[in-house]
């Protein structure tokens, strides 16, 4: 309207400050229909999470209609001792994975991305089958393995009763964290280990002070996965885990079994504010890298 | 250029050992082992002979497991297709939002993939049951259309009758969709921002509505990352063992249910083990489908 009163204004009407800019052909974010796609598909997404994390404050075991401001569940949740071992036990195996998973990973990326050699293609392949082969099939594969090809010795102390179940995180975590790698690799200017060799740097030197360093961002993202898939892993921890193994998620999900109460909204809130917090601090690590990059 | 193995056989060999010793021992004979489970025969309550028979493949193609088999292509089928229809007008939403927005967005679309996936079943049982907040919600409309309808003369509706929204496959695919969204919109996320916008734009000038212009010019070009979104949300949904198993009801079986069942509960693990191969054989299937697709976006392209 503004526009078409324009041209006839006379000088008296002040210059209004122009209304909102009209979106642009492309600018699909500022159109209606999509803002409303947008908006519903986080609601979907975050509601359930929401209401979840709200509820776990409910003074009501009904865990239904707001009744008051509590910590109680957290209190109960925090004194459930097995809840509070079964939390440590997927922190302790989750932080295993990541190590081991970020050192093999880093060795097959490198591997791959060095080296020619018969039967690279075969192994290439091999590496991608953890990453695609469904959840279910690795579990009852490890079932069977740690049944009968190597049983896990039963009665071991903690945390070395929890190898069987941190060999199965490994297997699937490390070679996503070999995908992360190469791909950071594949940046790399040969002619800098070149160089360093013809200094006389040794192999090992090379590879610590020249391809490591360039590695670093891959590393971290490569070790934030590990670590989140490792402690998400519902089947195939359920597959081989013991009686005195459980994780988290395997202790969520029997409870969930007997009876939904607000207890378990209090460990799973507990659970999701750990995960966004190591999420945040792994992103913020990530982020740093082009500064040291140009350096 | 990537040296030969020969020119640094020590450095080959401390950089290959470990990882290639690992990913034998602890995937490739765990693998190899169910496989020969598969041609194996239950014959007392903890010993399988290897006997060669192929008698599990066999029970496996009963009308029954293939039931299951169509089951659950079925439902993961429809949550792909049901994420390809919500998440593309995201992604492509966040592919046009300015450089900020982006950024957020992502980070919100991403976040719950970081959150334990039984937790975000947990959560979605709360929201789905009978006492949960969507009937709720729809239990207040209801009540309000009724006080209306007395209002202006007419029979009021009568009792809410909560809706039953878990325990059945409907339940099982709304899970599936809301485990898998964030998959799905983010290789499609990054499909759509690559593209060449000024195609977009010559379309646009040309006098195509945006419609079409999405219909025959951006899904062309997007192809590649619609059939990368498209696998890696069908292969999880496929072999889904927890969804089905906390939001499905007895009818609801999809082939994990039935593959841990036969590991536990029937202890057939030749059978299981079976189940489990084929499970395999349909997901390598559908990788070969969508190299397929993208090898055809490529010579085209």
């Amino acid at each position: 309207m503004a526009k078409q009163a324009l041209p006839a204004a006379t000088a008296a009407v002040t210059e209004r400050p122009a209304p909102r800019e009209k979106p642009g052909p492309l600018e699909y974010m500022r159109r209606w229909p999509l803002q409303l796609m947008v908006g519903l598909t986080l609601l979907f997404l975050y509601l359930p999470l929401i209401t979840l994390m709200a509820f776990s404050f409910n003074d009501s075991r009904r865990n239904i209609v707001w009744q008051g401001f509590t910590l109680k569940y957290y209190e109960k949740a925090l004194a459930n001792e097995s809840l509070i071992q079964a939390f440590v036990n997927s922190l302790t195996i989750a932080f295993l994975c990541t190590i081991v998973s970020v050192i093999l990973g880093a060795l097959a990326a490198v591997m791959l991305w060095r080296f020619r050699f018969p039967g690279k293609t075969a192994l290439e392949g091999t590496l991608a089958l953890p990453i695609v082969v469904p959840e279910i099939c690795l579990g009852v594969a490890m079932l069977v393995f740690f049944a009968r090809v190597m049983p896990w010795p039963t009665g071991l102390p903690w945390p070395f009763n929890l190898g069987a179940i941190t060999i199965a995180h490994i297997s699937f975590a490390f070679p996503f964290v070999a995908t992360v790698v190469r791909a950071r690799l594949a940046s790399f200017n040969r002619e800098l280990e070149e160089a360093a060799k013809d200094l006389g740097a040794s192999e090992w030197r090379t590879f610590w002070d020249v391809l490591v360093p360039h590695m670093r961002p891959g590393l971290i993202a490569g070790a934030l996965l590990a670590f989140t898939l490792s402690l998400d892993d519902f089947v195939i921890t359920f597959f081989t885990s013991g009686p005195d193994t459980i994780t988290f998620p395997v202790k969520v999900y029997s409870m969930l079994r007997f009876s939904v109460t607000p207890e378990v909204n209090a460990a799973s809130t507990i659970l999701i504010v750990v995960t966004v917090v190591l999420t945040a601090i792994g992103l913020q690590l990530q982020n740093q890298k082009p500064k040291e990059d140009k350096a | 250029m990537e040296q030969s193995w020969k020119q640094a056989k020590t450095a080959f060999a401390a950089v290959a050992a470990p990882p290639v010793f690992w990913l034998l021992l602890f995937f490739v004979v765990p693998l190899a082992v169910i496989w020969a489970y598969t041609f194996g025969e239950n014959t007392g309550p903890i010993t399988i002979d290897f006997t060669g028979t192929f008698a599990n493949y066999a029970r496996a193609l009963e009308p029954l497991y293939l039931g299951i088999f169509a089951k659950s292509l079925v439902i993961a089928g429809l949550t792909t297709a049901l994420c390809l229809v919500v998440g593309f007008p995201v992604a492509l939403a966040i592919a046009f939002s300015s450089p900020r927005a982006k950024a957020w967005l992502l980070l919100l679309i991403m976040l719950p993939f970081w959150t334990n996936l039984l937790i975000r079943t947990f959560a979605l049982i709360a929201v789905l049951r009978e006492q949960g907040y969507v009937n709720f919600t729809l239990e207040w409309l209801w009540n309000n259309a009724s006080g209306f309808m007395t209002l202006i003369g007419l029979q009021p509706l009568g009792e809410y009758e909560p809706l039953t929204l878990l325990y059945n496959n409907t339940a099982v695919v709304i899970g599936l969709v809301y485990v898998h969204l964030p998959f799905m919109v983010l290789p499609l996320y990054s499909a759509l921002d690559r593209m060449d916008r000024s195609l977009m734009e010559a379309s646009l000038d040309l006098g195509a509505g945006h419609l079409r212009t999405i219909w025959s010019v951006v899904v062309p070009l997007a192809a590649p990352g619609i059939a990368s979104g498209v696998l890696i949300t069908f292969i999880p949904a496929l072999g889904a063992y927890l969804t089905p198993d906390l939001l499905g009801g007895t009818d609801s079986q999809m082939i994990a249910n039935v593959i841990e069942r036969q590991f536990k509960r029937a202890n057939d693990w030749p059978f299981g083990a079976a189940l489990s191969f084929l499970l395999m054989y349909l997901t390598f299937i559908a990788i070969a489908l969508q190299a397929l697709v993208q090898r055809r976006a490529d010579r085209r392209g």
